[in-house]
């Protein structure tokens, strides 16, 4: 094994003929890794966050999802009854173990049947908490952890998020920023998570077809105070 | 897999001959190109970030000594293993060690290129273990016993109705009166195919679009999710990724995720972007007890310092096979090994040796289409005539292609004498040629004239053209 590592590393100092960067550059680059610094960001990833939730909502369409605003989370067993019910899912639905979403007024809804944990591979519909939401693609950002097991944004058949509008960042490196001052330390969850639309594959002839392994829906649930629809 | 590129001539002649794999090509050709130039259309700032990508990726082969020992320190400090491979020997001794120490019968895949051209596959079913394809494309091929035929469309070669009787072949347990014509039947059949497998596997082995060296993180890009279920459920992950994989730090990633989606399949990012760091934390519900990254060179560092180092900046796209004209018109598997296309042109010779792989640069017509969509603005056509220098070089073309091309070269150094022949050639060819305006065959041209007819030259010369405009 170490036989490995030092050919491979003797060879790309051969090519490089240097034994290692010297000493100023090797601060430079721990530098450039301790202080990350934003490449060029579109200007669509930058707008106001109205602007922001908007296109959002628009990009996250765009991509297939489902969406509704919601005023308050409260609401957010109601939507999902609703759902369940438009799009012919049985009343069943595995949740992410969180408070936030376990404290819901769940009993109001008892035909629903509610569990929470991670998935063994038969529910039939999840519903997760985003860590964020990311505008200029319409991309949900969910991380693992004691409280989200990531089974549950992959084996059910839809899947359903809940995402607070003030989560909505305008770009990918915003999300950074937040996941970081959210870590403190600078360790990364096990699992990131990037989530834009349904499943889907264009494996045979080319045609787009949704549900390929991973859910076939994807439904976001928007929690906006300041709008309500 | 055993290379057949040394067979190029006969594989492209076959293909063309082929009318499945052209009716196959024939739904690519146009397609793949209109989604990535209304993809990139939608996004202004996608100049400014190919020169950013270049530069990241530059920045990285200049210093990959650092980024790959940083994102190794990384990765251990978050309970992970890595593991050098000097060669594909190598890196397939140390999966099936992984293997082996967990007890593993079955393996399930996401789709990885590193994975094929070690052919990690045909060594782990050699020592009993059933590797287990997860992503469309991939599992078809693997049912067919072929290798894949694009970076990012596995089985583009392939009509419905060949995938449908494969699909019947495979799963006889299945109702065989069962419909299967259309593609969201034939995905249904697999998706519940490979669902148990999934929760069976020991171990998931998947590939890696990027290396994190500020974090330690491995980066998949799917659509289709498999990825994340093989590398989520079972207790072992394994990611296969070569050398030049890495990239400084999260910042970095992002601005190369803007370039990938839109020139490989037009999209605006991705369904599935996942980052892994090290193994299952205490307290998580899921996700795997083993994290393993094994990091392949085979060849990688020798291209370092050479004028093939640019070649290392690739991400995989896939941009440069959609825009082809040869591979538009011969497909994937012509270039007879794993990487295709004009990027299979010039990394197949860098990895498995231009004695093999000498046609494959010489499969180009030089028309640019593959730099021009390059999203790493790699000069891919100077690359190929830099194989081509070597092979003539190292004396590796037929003795007739030598002689023509030293008689060439004796013209072109005589001006007066190179303006002599062009002017006969064009004067006989074009009065020759004067009633139909073309041949349908010309002595010494066989090779063009059997599948098309030469266009008759009009009777002047580019020189005399030239003169004629100049003021």
């Amino acid at each position: 094994m170490t036989d490995g590592r030092q050919t491979v590393l003797d060879s790309i100092a051969r090519a490089l003929r240097r034994e290692g960067p010297d000493e100023a550059t090797r601060n430079a680059l721990e530098r450039r890794l301790s202080d990350p610094k934003r490449n060029l960001i579109p200007a669509r990833g930058q707008l106001a966050p109205e602007a922001r939730v908007a296109l959002f909502v628009e990009m996250a369409r765009e991509a297939a999802a489902t969406l509704v605003r919601l005023p308050s989370t409260t609401a957010v067993p109601a939507a999902v009854a609703d759902y369940l019910r438009h799009e012919n899912l049985p009343p069943q639905i595995r949740i992410a173990p969180t408070p936030e979403l376990q404290n819901l007024p769940w009993r109001e809804w008892p035909m629903l049947e509610v569990s929470s944990g991670a998935s063994e591979g038969h529910d039939p519909v999840s519903l997760t908490p985003a860590f964020a939401g990311i505008a200029e693609t319409g991309t949900l950002m969910l991380t693992s952890g004691r409280s989200s097991p990531t089974t549950l944004h992959f084996l059910p058949a839809a899947h359903i998020i809940v995402l607070r509008a003030e989560t909505i960042v305008g770009a990918l490196e915003n999300a950074w920023t937040l996941l970081r001052s959210s870590t403190g330390d600078g360790t990364m969850p096990r699992t990131v998570n990037f989530i834009t639309g349904p499943s889907r594959s264009a494996d045979i002839e080319q045609i787009l077809q949704l549900g390929a392994h991973g859910p076939r829906r994807l439904h976001i649930l928007l929690i906006d105070a300041g709008q309500t629809s | 897999m055993q290379a057949t590129s040394h067979a190029f001539k006969e594989n492209a002649h076959r293909a063309l001959r082929d009318p499945d794999l052209q009716a196959a090509l024939a739904k690519m050709r146009h397609g793949s190109v209109v989604r990535r130039a209304s993809a990139i259309l939608r996004l202004p700032e996608f100049e400014a970030l190919r020169d950013q990508g270049r530069a990241i990726k530059d920045h990285v082969l200049a210093n990959l000594d650092f980024y790959l020992t940083c994102f190794e320190e990384r990765v251990t400090t978050a309970g992970g293993f890595v593991h050098w491979a000097a060669d594909a020997e190598a890196a397939r001794t140390i999966v099936l060690d992984i293997c082996r120490k967990a007890g593993a019968r079955t393996v399930t895949k996401g789709k990885s290129m590193i994975g094929e051209e070690i052919a990690i596959n045909e060594h782990l079913a050699l020592h009993g273990i059933t590797p287990v394809e997860t992503d469309l494309g991939e599992y078809i091929i693997q049912l067919r016993n072929e290798p894949p035929s694009h970076l990012i469309a596995p089985a583009i070669h392939l009509t419905k109705e060949q995938i449908a009787t494969s699909f019947r072949t495979a799963h006889q347990d299945l109702d065989p009166a069962r419909p299967l014509g259309d593609p969201a039947a034939l995905l249904a059949e697999a998706r519940g195919q490979l669902r148990e497998r999934f929760l069976a596997a020991d171990v998931g082995i998947t590939g890696a679009n990027f290396l994190i060296a500020e974090t330690g993180s491995t980066v998949i890009v799917t659509n289709e999710g498999n990825g994340d279920l093989t590398q989520t459920l079972p207790r072992v992950h394994v990611v296969l990724a070569s050398l030049e994989k890495v990239v400084p730090t999260l910042e970095d990633a992002s601005t190369i995720l803007r370039l990938l989606a839109r020139s490989a399949t037009g999209q605006e990012f991705s369904v599935y972007t996942t980052f892994s760091t090290g193994p299952r934390r205490k307290g998580d519900l899921d996700g795997p007890d083993e994290f393993h990254v094994v990091l392949l060179d085979n060849g990688r560092s020798r291209m370092l310092g050479t004028e093939f180092q640019d070649m290392l900046r690739c991400i995989r796209c896939g941009a440069c096979l959609n825009h082809c004209p040869i591979y538009q018109a011969v497909g994937g598997h012509a270039y007879g090994w794993v990487y295709t296309g004009p990027m299979g042109a010039v990394l197949t010779p860098a990895i498995i040796g231009i004695e093999e792989a000498g046609h494959l640069p010489n499969a180009s017509t030089f028309c640019g289409r593959c730099e021009s969509v390059c999203p790493m603005r790699i000069p891919l056509p100077k690359m190929m005539r830099h194989w081509r220098e070597r092979e003539f070089e190292r004396h590796l073309q037929p003795a007739r292609m030598r002689l023509a091309l030293k008689a060439w070269a004796f013209l072109a150094r005589r001006p007066g004498l190179y303006r002599l022949a062009a002017w006969m050639g064009a004067t006989l060819l074009g009065r020759a040629g004067r009633g139909s305006g073309a041949f349908g065959s010309l002595p010494l041209a066989a090779g063009w004239t059997a599948t098309r007819d030469m266009p008759a030259p009009e009777g002047k010369t580019f020189h005399a053209l030239w003169r004629a405009r100049s003021p």
